[in-house]
């Protein structure tokens, strides 16, 4: 059978799969739909935060983007780990135990004040959309790669899927979904890493496979090293850019995953405070899988890829090159027209003066599109056909979880934190749910849409999720756990000073022409989110000491938070 | 329960917040990033210590942080009895 039969069957039977397990987890109350009604055990719900966080970036495009960064990708590595540290530690139990649905709703209890809520709701919805509609372009990009589906059916195709599970099943649906898109996504990334660490290192365990030597005795990173160099790259272990900004970009990506409401939330689905330390630990674990996978396949791919390419003529070139070649994501321009593939850094000019232009070199003849990493590295280390159908669905697993989880942090910023406890308060139950299910499916809609015709701001989603959850999210409920004096008009000055801060960097940096000599200590704007948070933290600190004390009743929360005793259900208060 | 024990129980938690996430600051901007370089002089089979930090150790470190922190969090919770029944 060829890879297309396999990516069929395959693709076909993991989406049965989902929606059985969607039909069998229904929800039939709104604390089934917010929160899966809180009964979920902390290993699943381990699994579900992991599928949750691993979008499509994280499976398709992250070891790619490690393989032509070197050891500068490391911040993308420790960055979406590391934040898993800080929300075990400082957030989820607490959150857990204060025993509400969403983020916007500790806000606006914490605070007192419908004003916070409000600011909480339009930040969920803005960072959740940016993310979503990502998403969505993932789902549309591995359906028209891998079955010939037009780009904007295979969007279709996966809003159908995540439409029908996240409205008949809410958190309950998904978070069981995410379970089983869990096992998928993993054994798919894990299978092809595998096999390719046998064949280079002759190790079955990637992450040794990334230290061990090649069949000629070199170590593989000292080969990669010198390959790299060679080139005219700078060498791939060492780091060439400044410290300053990898400091502040690691730690934005760390201090963001932490405020992210789509990763908060799942810990409100455990039955006790205990088991949402416990949960957290399990996420990573099952996360730290795939990203500790992601640098070994990237370093294996980048060797492959050079050894079989450069230098070779384009006549002889293995058939997968072809293939590629049609999708666009890999081109050769025979620049010098000797037939042979160059391939080479030529932004470095003593390379281009001393080494290319004696040899006739005229420019790079190779670009290659970073995706192509790990969705064609099955094909490049020679792989059966259902390794193939395999990758194509763990990353359709990888978007559709993540879309899901994204889409109910919509929904239910709607119905209850708009609807239940602002607009309109007296809504009973019944209409509650309703409400959820109907801005689910709008939001399904509408993010598939914009899948289909991306605005421009949302090819910046690292730099607007990640920084403005870090400015505005993470000191507000670090605040507002750890301090008791916190008050209203502290935290809400400074989450409009550090979403203001945050946002006008990014604005200014990419879309009005500001350039990277104008950074500020050289920080960009994926990295802004760091100061934006020291500066809501200092705004926050300082105003709150010049104005009155939160009420008792406030100080009291805060005190029943910080023990786990009587945490009880999700929704009884 | 006491306010006394509450504070007492909330002091020995931050304390051990304090020490978990120092280590955790160490692994991640220290041995990955401050003084990579330093550590990359060191070998280890293949891998440069530095660039093994910053790639594989300092995730396997994060795991481990958060279990310890669990197991210290479940005896600390039993002894001022605050756990949930």
């Amino acid at each position: 059978m060829d890879a297309q039969t396999w990516t069929y069957i395959i693709v076909g039977a993991t989406f049965m799969l989902y929606i059985g397990v969607a039909i069998w987890a229904r929800a039939g109350s709104t604390k089934d739909f917010y929160v899966a009604g809180g009964g979920v055990h902390p290993i699943a719900n381990g699994m579900a935060t992991a599928a949750d966080w691993m979008s499509a970036a994280s499976f398709i495009s992250m070891a790619g983007l490690i393989s032509f960064m070197g050891y500068q990708g490391s911040q993308y590595l420790m960055g979406w780990t590391g934040g898993y540290v800080l929300l075990a530690l400082l957030l989820a139990p607490y959150l857990r135990k204060f025993g509400k649905f969403t983020v916007p709703d500790f806000i606006g209890e914490r605070y007192y004040s419908q004003t916070a809520r409000i600011v909480a709701v339009i930040c969920a919805l803005f960072v959740s959309f940016t993310y979503v509609v990502g998403q969505m372009k993932g789902v549309g990009v591995a359906f028209s790669k891998f079955l010939d589906v037009p780009f904007h059916w295979g969007v279709i195709i996966g809003v159908g899927i995540v439409f029908f599970y996240a409205v008949l099943g809410g958190m309950k649906g998904i978070t069981y979904t995410q379970v089983a898109q869990f096992c998928v996504l993993i054994f798919a990334y894990l299978v092809p890493a595998i096999f390719i660490s046998i064949i280079m290192v002759d190790n079955p365990i990637p992450q040794l496979g990334l230290g061990g030597t090649l069949e000629d005795g070199t170590a593989l990173l000292t080969k990669l090293d010198e390959l790299s160099t060679e080139l005219g790259f700078k060498e791939y272990t060492t780091s060439h850019n400044g410290k300053v900004d990898l400091f502040f970009v690691t730690a934005a990506l760390m201090l963001g995953t932490a405020g992210l409401p789509h990763v908060i939330v799942r810990f409100f689905t455990v039955p006790k405070v205990a088991d949402a330390r416990k949960s957290a630990g399990w996420a990573l674990l099952f996360i730290a899988l795939l990203y500790t996978t992601a640098p070994a396949v990237a370093a294996f791919a980048r060797t492959n890829l050079i050894e079989t390419v450069n230098e070779k003529e384009y006549a002889q070139v293995p058939h997968w090159f072809k293939t590629w070649e049609g999708t666009g994501l890999l081109a050769f321009d025979d620049k010098n027209g000797d037939g042979i593939i160059q391939y080479y850094n030529d932004k470095n000019e003593d390379y281009v003066k001393n080494v290319a232009a004696p040899k006739g070199w005229q420019g790079n003849e190779l670009t290659v599109d970073r995706d192509i990493i790990v969705l064609a590295n099955p094909e490049i280390a020679n792989l059966p056909a259902w390794v193939i159908a395999l990758v194509v669905a763990g990353g359709l697993a990888a978007a559709l979880s993540t879309a899901a989880g994204l889409l109910l942090v919509i929904s239910t910023s709607v119905s209850h934190d708009l609807l239940k406890k602002w607009l309109k308060p007296d809504i009973s139950p019944e209409k509650e749910l309703m409400a959820a299910r109907i801005s689910i499916a709008v939001a399904v809609v509408i993010a598939g849409y914009f899948g289909i015709n991306p605005p421009g701001f949302v090819a910046q989603v690292v730099a607007w999720a990640f920084g403005l959850a870090a400015a505005s999210f993470f000191p507000a409920i670090i605040l507002g756990i750890f301090s008791k004096r916190m008050n209203m008009q502290g935290a809400i000055s400074g989450m409009i000073v550090g979403l203001v801060f945050t946002g006008s960097y990014i604005v200014y940096f990419k879309y009005l022409g500001g350039t990277s000599n104008q950074y500020w200590f050289g920080i960009s704007p994926e990295g802004i989110g760091t100061l934006g948070m020291l500066v809501n933290t200092c705004v926050a600190l300082i105003v709150s000491r010049f104005t009155p004390a939160p009420p008792v009743s406030v100080q009291e929360m805060v005190e029943h938070i910080r023990i786990p005793k009587g945490a009880g259900d999700a929704a009884i208060h | 329960m006491e306010n006394k024990n509450v504070q007492e129980y909330w002091k020995r938690n931050l304390k051990y917040l304090s020490i978990l996430l120092a280590i955790w600051f160490l692994v991640s901007y220290g041995c990955s990033i401050l003084f990579v370089e330093q550590l990359n002089q060191i070998k280890i089979g293949g891998y440069k210590l530095g660039f093994w930090f910053a790639q594989q150790g300092s995730i396997y470190v994060f795991v481990g942080l958060i279990f310890i922190y669990v197991f210290l969090m479940n005896k600390l919770d039993k002894e001022f009895d605050v756990d949930e029944k």
